[in-house]
């Protein structure tokens, strides 16, 4: 499954972030940020908070991985290593998932840290299934950053990059947005069934991660 | 000849536009419910059916450029004006469609936008396209069109799954006219006609201004061609 290739482009990702930890600081500060700022524009109190917690929590995350999105490529702009990539005989598809996996990571450790702080914050008490959680913020996670490693390399050698990344994300993203936002709430307040949105977020990514492994290549060497 | 040809379907478009502002402001009888302003589904109605279809213009000239890059350049290039012209055709359509209906939410509903689930589709696919645009906007160099290319058929990806989502959420839009439920479905002959001739004078604008969007950027292509031999050969 994992080949050679993808394994060191994988290794050679955690390595960089584990010495300079650059995007896990920015994405952990900004999150906390924007967890902060909604519950000050919202004053969230009981009930009211339950509802909405898992929209905060999401458009949170999305909002602070978008940093870490941008950083994914820009890093390898410089002193050129993204044309000795273009260069290797492995397939793109395999750096493509190799980032994704790095940067999925990244996320998720982010989430891990910033879920106590956010139940504090918010006086959450779960009162669907917990466990379901553990299902629907990864499931969420890669659809974010699937579609954000793609859409980085998309509009890497565009003007205005950084906020073009958001720009086109941000639209496609919404479904599984939306998706994420309803299956956590509903865990969250124990109302409703969340498994509807569980399969459409699993549809989601099978379909978009499957069509970005096939036209990677494309817009890899576009030129 | 040619020309001729042009100045007649011209014609015929502006002719097919006033006979059907005629139909649908004159002719059609009034709504039972909604009096006079169920006019305005005569607008409505008409460009939604229409800028699916630009954008499905749009998804073939994307997917026709994919296939064609690398063995037939020129066919690759025609591909690409198809792909461009088709979106921003749709993105019109799609304005209007975004424009007539909270004019006519504010009457019926009392309220400009609701976040109903063909309401919020509608937008999102909007700004999804206007996203395209964007792209085709900033990226610079020959590589726009591959680029433009793989986003439009991820915007046309989304598009089933935006629906599908939204329709799960909330409801408030009225039921589809056609294929509704057993009380679907014009009652009226002449709203039938007033609707049926304004689809086809649409259908008829928006393949003209296709043509010449398509026509505008074919010359665009060209003219970048030739700079780029001149400065080749200088």
């Amino acid at each position: 499954m994992m080949t050679r290739a993808m394994w060191t482009h994988l290794v050679k990702d955690l390595r960089i972030e584990l010495r300079s930890l650059d995007a896990f600081v920015s994405m952990l500060f900004f999150s906390l940020l924007v967890v902060v700022l909604f519950s000050i524009a919202f004053d969230p109190h009981g009930e009211f908070s339950r509802d909405i917690a898992g929209g905060v929590l999401s458009v949170a995350t999305m909002f602070a991985s978008v940093s870490a999105l941008n950083q994914a490529w820009a890093r390898e702009i410089r002193h050129n290593v993204i044309d000795a990539q273009r260069m290797a005989p492995s397939p793109g598809a395999e750096l493509f998932l190799a980032k994704v996996i790095a940067n999925f990571l990244f996320v998720t450790v982010v989430q891990v840290i910033l879920a106590p702080f956010f139940l504090i914050f918010y006086n959450l008490h779960i009162a669907g299934q917990a466990w379901l959680l553990a299902i629907v913020l990864p499931l969420g996670t890669w659809a974010l950053v699937g579609n954000g490693i793609f859409f980085a390399a998309l509009s890497i050698r565009t003007r205005n990059r950084e906020l073009l990344l958001s720009l086109i994300l941000f639209p496609i993203f919404i479904p599984a947005l939306l998706a994420m936002v309803r299956a956590t709430t509903s865990i969250l307040t124990g109302d409703g069934d969340p498994s509807l949105w569980i399969k459409l977020l699993l549809g989601y990514d099978i379909i978009f991660t499957t069509v970005s492994l096939l036209l990677f290549d494309v817009v890899f060497h576009a030129e | 000849m040619k020309k001729a040809a042009i100045g007649l379907y011209v014609l015929i478009t502006v002719g097919l536009m006033i006979w059907g502002f005629y139909q649908a402001i004159y002719v059609a009888p009034n709504d039972a419910m909604q009096g006079e302003l169920s006019r305005i589904f005569y607008y409505h109605v008409p460009t939604a059916m229409l800028c699916f279809l630009f954008f499905a213009i749009s998804l073939v000239g994307s997917i026709g450029y994919l296939t064609y890059r690398r063995g037939n350049p020129l066919r690759a290039q025609a591909a690409d004006a198809l792909a461009l012209a088709g979106a921003e055709i749709g993105v019109i359509y799609c304005t209007v469609v975004l424009i007539t209906g909270p004019i006519w939410g504010r009457r019926a509903w009392g309220i400009w936008w609701t976040w109903d689930w063909r309401l919020t589709t509608t937008l999102v696919l909007w700004l999804i396209y206007v996203s395209y645009l964007l792209l085709r906007r900033f990226a610079a160099g020959p590589q726009v069109q591959t680029l433009a290319a793989v986003l439009g058929i991820f915007g046309a990806l989304d598009v089933p799954i935006v629906y599908m989502s939204n329709r799960w959420f909330r409801t408030q839009h009225p039921a589809p006219v056609f294929g509704g439920d057993s009380d679907s479905g014009f009652k009226d002959p002449l709203m039938l006609h007033a609707f049926g001739w304004n689809i086809l004078a649409w259908f008829a604008w928006g393949i003209l201004v296709l043509c010449f969007r398509y026509y505008v950027e074919r010359r665009q292509q060209k003219i970048a061609a030739n700079e780029a031999q001149e400065a080749l050969d200088a």
